[in-house]
């Protein structure tokens, strides 16, 4: 009988529980477990802990740094995540992103010396967006009509846009007379302007960063995600398909349409990455520019359980992670980028995969403590 | 035979019996006493705690507080595991077996005695051959389970239970899915175990065959003992009225009066054959005038649910014609024959039969199922934007319409029960003042309150022209509710008979009569 499944003797968390207190929960765990580790390995975890928040956010370049990697992982986080709503498992947010680079690149060795920087730069996103949503489309195809999974096509297609971004700067991109594997640089209209050049311009001085216009295009980007998933109808279908493809079917949503849909949305959130990385920091096209951030996004995604706040919150993490670490790793003698990387993964497997294993003892203590404020309205609870 | 009853010593003795789920009191000081070798039917609606009772029984809850007897010495249950050692077994409603295996594995999966598969078989087949004789429980072992008609794997649970040594069986809705025969050698096997000392309790909602086979019942109402009395002492009106606390009618209501109108769907030769190759219809042809409730009668599997897939669109059939109002519709190759969403366009509304897979997205708050499907009428979108305030509105609408509850838009799909899913799958699909309405078994899980509510909704919806098409496999809704009654065997229509002709012998005979045939079929090769 379906009660039997339905009741669980876990009593039910409030909302504000589940979404605020659940994640700083996990997120103590991972940091205590990490702290152990540290321990362990005979270093101070309070002082690597210092260092750790000091470099992300202690100075206002820090929190540039923090906030520049933030931007990355935001696009690629929102690109998952809106995958996930559709049912589908975008792994090749990687691949997709370096490909939306690669469109922004050649557009940008293309016009970048004749037109001027408000025609270039929407120029730019759209040309980021479409590649990105192109290279992500054709797994989407594969799938809603030949039947490839996206988990595995979009693996290949990763390699595939790797190989494709080598061939391309190695054989034709690249400049003639340097050593590096890169093209050449784009003229100053291509170049998206640092929060510090934009802040200047007001009259706010700003220490010089990485940090540039594309972060207010990320968060632009997460409003977005959310108004098309729960505000439109096309949102209403694509998580319909997500959640249920057999009721979708019988509303008669088009299950293949929702998955080239989403894949293509999916992708072009992940060519965003080419704005940050290749219109705003380096003004030329390179290898590995994308560094991680497609898998970095599919742990921001889990985190910030798929949705564009969440993202927002888990990418800041994961930002000041990456900053801090480096700071840790330059600062404190003998740990290693390595250790950060692990305080990563810890969260991961404590926030995402694990995230409820101890949603249970929270939950009882919440609703123990709730009782005995029974006298409450439910209203002050849940501001409480 | 009252006084012989009382003499038999109890089998069962749960007293006190407390379990709290949040802040649902699920048993509250529920006492149950079963006597040995007696047939004791435990009945109530969805959600009356006669599940999480059972639960507790068998192990798996603990109850908050309160004392477990059995046979007479007190018990600790931790487990389902320490139930069985103590001589209990319970068969589930959906069978807990592995296709895969055969019947002989199944029976050993857990149970295996010794290193060597090989032994242990032939030991357990030789008991099991004792077994099956003493019990007249006849499954063939070697078959797969996979193959074994749904009746068999029934008779495949009960017979692991006893090879574990159940002197006391729980079976919880054993009737559900078994023809009217089927739960004829199912009564007679469980009289059978009765006089040979079996203690058997019958978690059951139909209250006739409480009636024919039971000794003792318990009625539960909303976590609490309300009724208990002996078989001999009560009447089904009796056990319905305490079952939902006030009187109910679930008879037949008056026939259309009116003759049915016009033509509103004609199918001719719809030809389905599975993905896997089964033939599921053949050559079917119907016809749904405006102003009729027509019954499709059939043991579950036979056709039914594929019938409404193709004339909803859902599947789309090898061959065959369907006409909707003016509009015609032929087989396409590789393509959808019928878009669902021209379907209901052209006034087609479908109730499908699985409520958790296609009615609702279960992942979903109320509101936004209740317009699943309809999300693009300007009610409730407007240039791609969803209108919120309007859909939530139309959803408080149909709830208190619907008499759903509780009665919030806001709360997920997934945690209404059963019978206020449907009333508001129901109306969803009546909201749009549908020309015809397809209902896949629009009780199933669903308590007798809400079934009552449920068929006056689809009567009167009749009554304003609609031409209702209602597959049940429950043959009292058919004969309630239906002017014209098809029956379905094997994937084709076997009969065709107008209400008036209809009886329970005459549809369960048209219901199996192949059957036999294929039965005979496969002996013979």
């Amino acid at each position: 009988m379906i009660s039997f499944f339905k009741s669980g003797a876990t009593p039910p968390m409030p909302r504000w529980a589940e979404l605020v207190l659940m994640p700083l929960v996990n997120l103590a765990i991972a940091f205590a477990l990490a702290g152990g580790v540290v321990a362990l390995v005979g270093q101070a975890p309070g002082l690597v802990l210092e260092t750790l928040l000091q470099g992300a956010f202690g100075s206002l370049r820090g929190v540039s740094y923090t906030l520049y990697y933030t931007t990355s992982f935001i696009f690629t986080g929102l690109a998952v995540a809106l995958a996930s709503h559709g049912g589908l498992f975008n792994i090749g947010a990687e691949g997709q992103a370096s490909i939306g680079g690669l469109g922004i690149g050649l557009l940008a060795l293309w016009l970048s010396n004749s037109l001027p920087w408000y025609l270039m730069w929407p120029l730019l996103l759209i040309a980021g967006m479409g590649f990105g949503a192109l290279w992500a489309a054709v797994p989407g195809y594969l799938q809603a009509w030949r039947g490839s999974h996206v988990v595995i096509t979009t693996i290949m297609f990763n390699f595939m846009a790797s190989a494709l971004l080598s061939y391309l700067l190695v054989h034709q991109l690249k400049v003639n007379d340097g050593m590096a594997v890169e093209s050449a640089p784009f003229g100053a209209s291509a170049h998206l302007s640092g929060i510090h050049q934009v802040l200047a311009s007001l009259g706010v001085e700003w220490p010089s960063s990485p940090l540039n216009l594309s972060f207010v295009l990320a968060l632009g980007a997460a409003v977005a995600v959310y108004l098309l998933l729960w505000r439109s109808r096309a949102g209403f279908r694509l998580r319909a398909f997500g959640s249920s493809a057999s009721a979708a079917e019988y509303a008669g949503i088009n299950p293949r349409h929702q998955t080239l849909l989403a894949m293509a949305c999916s992708g072009a959130l992940a060519g965003m990455v080419g704005m940050n990385e290749i219109a705003g920091v380096n003004d030329k096209l390179l290898l590995d520019f994308v560094g991680g951030a497609g898998f970095t996004g599919i742990a921001v995604a889990v985190i910030g359980r798929n949705h564009p706040f969440g993202i927002v919150m888990a990418s800041l993490l994961f930002g000041a992670l990456f900053q801090g670490g480096a700071e840790v790793a330059f600062e404190v003698q003998g740990f290693t980028r390595d250790m950060v990387v692990m305080l990563q993964g810890l969260i991961v497997l404590v926030s995402g995969a694990m995230s409820h294993v101890v949603a249970g003892p929270v939950a009882r203590l919440v609703h123990a403590c709730s009782r005995r404020e029974a006298s409450f309205t439910e209203k002050e609870t849940q501001h409480g | 035979m009252t006084e012989q009853v009382e003499v038999k010593p109890l089998a069962v003795r749960m007293h006190n019996i407390h379990k709290r789920f949040g802040t649902v009191q699920a048993n509250d000081a529920v006492s149950l006493s079963v006597r040995a070798a007696t047939v004791h039917a435990l009945v109530g609606e969805n959600g009356a705690g006669k599940s999480t009772l059972m639960s507790v029984l068998y192990g798996f809850y603990q109850a908050d507080e309160g004392e477990i007897e059995i046979e007479g010495r007190p018990v600790r249950i931790p487990d389902a595991h320490a139930a069985i050692a103590l001589g209990l077994g319970m068969v589930h409603q959906h069978f807990m077996l592995v296709d895969r295996l055969s019947a002989l594995d199944n029976i050993l999966l857990g149970a295996e005695q010794g290193f060597f598969l090989r032994r242990a078989q032939a030991m357990a087949r030789e008991r099991l051959l004792a077994l099956m004789q003493s019990s007249g429980l006849v499954v063939d072992l070697d078959a797969r389970v996979g193959d074994l008609s749904v009746g068999d794997r029934q008779r495949l649970e009960i017979l692991k239970a006893l090879y574990r040594g159940a002197r006391i069986l729980i079976l919880d809705e054993p009737t559900a899915v078994l023809t009217p025969a089927e739960t004829e050698q199912l009564f007679a096997v469980l009289a059978k175990l009765r006089e040979q000392g079996c203690t058997v309790i019958l978690i059951t909602h139909k209250l006739k065959e409480v009636m024919r086979l039971c000794d003792q019942v318990t009625v539960m109402r909303a976590g609490r003992v309300v009724h208990e009395c002996a078989i001999a002492e009560t009447t089904v009106e009796q056990l319905a009225e305490a079952m939902v606390g006030r009187k109910v009618s679930l008879g037949r209501s008056e026939p259309a009066e009116e003759v049915a109108g016009e033509i509103r769907l004609v199918a001719e030769g719809l030809r389905f054959t599975d993905a896997m190759g089964c033939v599921r219809l053949k050559e079917v042809s119907l016809s749904l005038r405006a102003g009729e409730i027509v019954g499709v009668a059939g043991v579950a599997g036979n056709g039914q649910s594929e019938l409404l897939a193709v004339l909803s669109g859902l599947a789309s059939p090898q061959a065959g014609r369907l006409q909707l109002g003016a509009q015609t519709f032929g087989v396409m190759p590789g393509e959808r024959w019928l878009d669902p969403r021209i379907a209901r366009q052209l006034g087609l509304a479908h109730v499908p039969e699985d409520r958790h897979a296609r009615a609702m997205v279960m992942d979903f708050p109320a509101w936004e199922s209740a317009v699943l499907g309809y999300e693009a009428l300007p009610a409730y979108s407007h240039k791609g934007w969803m209108r919120r305030a309007a859909m939530m509105a139309a959803t408080a609408a149909m709830m208190s319409r619907f008499d759903v509850r509780p009665p919030l838009p806001q709360l997920g799909s997934s945690k209404f029960s059963g019978g206020n899913q449907q009333k508001l799958v129901l109306a969803r699909e009546i909201g749009q003042n549908p020309v015809l309405l397809l209902v896949g078994q629009p009780t199933r899980g669903v308590d007798i309150g809400a079934i009552e509510f449920i068929h006056a909704r689809l009567r009167e919806l009749r009554d304003a022209g609609c031409s209702v098409l209602v597959v049940s496999s429950e043959l009292d809704e058919i004969l309630a509710l239906a002017d014209r009654v098809l029956v379905m065997n094997a994937g084709r229509i076997t009969g065709e008979l107008p209400i008036e002709a209809c009886d329970e012998k005459t549809l369960g005979m048209l219901m199996s009569e192949t059957d036999v045939a294929q039965v005979a079929e496969e002996v013979e090769a």
